[in-house]
């Protein structure tokens, strides 16, 4: 027991600091696009619990993410680095994904098993259920997450692949991030049922909702839907409860449909500011400590800010490149 | 050689592949013990077993994006869609996603998958049941769409769409399936991708076709020899991407050119075959291309008089075979 708590001390000061970087990367990333150096953002502040919880019970570069634009926190703890992240915002040179022909963060990198191949809301979600397929064909036990939000919930695509995935019982995970809105849409007017995972019945597979704000919680239910899906018993859908604190995108003004009332109430539940509370209480960290992840943190996203700006636009000889195997 | 429909060759093409590789599997609406409407996967369930034969539930967006998931991640799917007609909920995943894995990904992804479907008119299937669908595709840089004619072209073109690497719609006409027979080699073979075939010489006139309606022009072909009119037939086989370079060798030879196709006209895949010959081989025309393509309703009505106002036979193609031969 003792040592259990041990490594879940670790895991969550791990965790911890994988959060603050992101958090520091996405506030530059905002930085960037106001001023005028990245087309386009959705950032991830108040969805982070939900990506590296999620994340942590997973087999890095075995087991495969089909992500959607919102999961920042999953391409930074699957493995890429903030100053490739930062090139993709800034549209450069040695982006990783998709060489900067894409949107930032769409794109695929296969040795750390993420794909972010559409803007079109829920069409990966099936593709991840095809992969899932693979996995069971192949007698493989790797296991597929697919994130989506709550709009996406709404697709005809999403109904279509839990459907196929609960029939065949396949090895994937179906992790919703529900922060309440898509885009200005609020849940009220994108379901009659409370939530989404009360849906998971209708496909004869369990569906958890959670506090998508406790990291614990998260890892926890994800690390038992995991063994579940790897011992072939079949999907889970996780409906973890976000909140998003900025507008949809930096293309969009939230203050038109949202209160900024609302949002302070939010960020009364910010993932952040609860797991560093928790880890103070219980002494896995101090002040001096938490200063240094934060300095740190900064220190590498100035890095990578730094290196990302000085990158070249990628070279025009390759446009034509990828369209069929040569 | 066996004498076999396009049909079998069909059958036999996929049976040859699933024995040969274990990355190819077949997922579709019936494809199971009722061994897909058409019967083109039949004796398949019992053969392959459930795992590789897929009986899916009737979500056509799924079937494709499903597939799409297995082929980014190492297999190769053959996607039946039951009827063209029913094509149109997957174009999110073909056109929107398949189509673009490789360059969005810079070439780390690719989509090796097939999607069949049974296509066109004639067999009194009405609105839902004719259609055309090579066009919407066709369109679309990153995929490919092939639309054989006959028995020997079914099955070394399917064969050669399965392995390959990137997406290809696979489209069937429908009245070929048991209506046309031809010979086909014991011994294995396949035919390219984007080589088209010139299925009879001639001299005076150019016919560039493909699927049922090599059939028709073929007839029409024979037709116009009883009055001199010396007819080549070069059937595409491929419409994405075309063989530009044989379009451009008969036009070169004959001088008068006739593109015949089922689809809608406008905007048709003979559209960009007439762009193509007037960029390339203007100098060599001796009178205007001459498109005839569906006509300007959306889809083919049900009733017999009506359903041959659509569909084009060997007589509209004499009528104009003879205003070309003339002009």
């Amino acid at each position: 027991m003792e040592t259990n708590l041990k490594i879940q001390d670790e895991l969550l000061l791990k965790m911890y600091k994988e959060m603050v970087l992101c958090r520091t990367l996405d506030e530059r990333i905002w930085m960037l696009n106001r001023q005028g150096k990245a087309a386009i953002m959705a950032s991830s502040q108040g969805h982070e619990a939900g990506q590296i919880g999620s994340v942590a019970a997973l087999r890095k570069g075995y087991d495969q993410c089909y992500i959607y634009y919102r999961d920042l926190a999953v391409l930074l703890t699957l493995g890429l680095t903030p100053a490739e992240i930062i090139k993709g915002f800034v549209a450069k040179e040695g982006e990783p994904l998709s060489g900067a022909r894409q949107f930032p963060t769409h794109g695929a990198h296969p040795e750390y098993g993420v794909i972010n191949l559409s803007n079109v809301i829920a069409t990966h979600i099936p593709q991840a259920v095809g992969a899932a397929l693979t996995a069971k064909m192949k007698k493989e036990d790797r296991v597929i997450v697919a994130y989506f939000g709550d709009g996406a919930s709404s697709a005809g695509d999403c109904h279509e692949a839990m459907n196929f995935a609960a029939i065949h019982k396949l090895p994937i995970i179906f992790f919703c991030e529900n922060n309440g809105y898509a885009i200005s849409v609020p849940l009220s007017k994108q379901m009659a049922v409370a939530n989404v995972a009360a849906r998971a019945e209708g496909y004869g597979m369990p569906g958890i909702e959670i506090d998508g704000c406790d990291i614990l919680a998260v890892y926890e239910t994800t690390v038992e839907a995991v063994a579940k899906a790897r011992a072939g018993l079949g999907p889970t859908l996780i409906e973890a409860n976000v909140e998003r604190y900025l507008p949809h995108t930096s293309d969009d003004d939230d203050s038109i449909y949202r209160s900024s009332q609302e949002i302070e109430e939010a960020k009364k539940r910010d993932p952040l500011r609860l797991l560093r509370e928790q880890l103070l209480e219980r002494k896995i960290l101090d002040l001096k400590e938490d200063k240094h992840i934060h300095e740190s943190a900064k220190e590498i996203v100035n890095k990578a800010t730094e290196e990302a700006e000085n990158a070249p636009y990628p070279e025009t000889t390759d446009f034509f490149k990828h369209v069929y195997a040569e | 050689m066996a004498v076999i429909t396009v049909l079998e060759a069909i059958r036999e093409a996929m049976r040859e592949e699933m024995r040969n590789d274990d990355r190819v599997f077949i997922m579709g609406e019936d494809i199971g013990a009722r061994g897909g409407v058409f019967l083109a996967t039949e004796g398949f369930l019992s053969e392959f077993g459930e795992e590789r034969i897929i009986d899916t539930p009737l979500a056509e967006s799924s079937i494709a994006g499903i597939a799409l998931g297995a082929a980014m991640s190492g297999l190769r799917p053959i996607a039946e869609i039951e009827f063209a007609d029913f094509i149109w909920p997957t174009i999110n995943q073909i056109v929107g996603e398949a189509a673009k894995v490789r360059y969005g990904t810079e070439g780390k992804l690719n989509a090796p998958m097939v999607l069949r479907a049974p296509q066109g008119g004639g067999v009194r299937g009405a609105l839902y049941h004719s259609q055309s669908v090579e066009a919407i595709f066709a369109h679309t840089p990153g995929l490919k769409v092939v639309t054989p004619s006959t028995p020997y072209d079914a099955k070394g073109l399917l064969k050669s769409s399965i392995r390959d690497d990137d997406p290809v719609i696979f489209l069937e006409h429908k009245r070929t399936y048991r209506l046309v027979k031809g010979e086909v080699p014991d011994q294995e073979y396949t035919i390219p991708l984007g080589k088209a075939d010139v299925k009879k010489l001639g001299e005076d006139i150019s016919i560039i076709t493909y699927g049922l309606m090599v059939h028709h022009c073929l007839e029409a072909a024979q037709m116009a020899s009883l009055k001199n009119i010396s007819v080549e037939v070069l059937d595409l086989r491929t419409v994405r991407p075309l063989d530009v370079e044989s379009i451009i060798n008969t036009v070169k030879k004959t001088g008068k050119t006739l593109i015949v196709y089922e689809d809608n006209q406008a905007l048709g895949i003979g559209s960009e075959v007439s762009a193509l010959i007037s960029q390339h081989a203007f100098e060599y025309l001796d009178a205007p291309v001459i498109r005839l393509g569906g006509p300007e309703v959306p889809a083919m009505p049900f009733s017999p008089p009506l359903e041959n106002m659509f569909m084009i036979d060997a007589e509209k193609i004499s009528t104009a075979i003879k205003e070309l031969a003339e002009y």
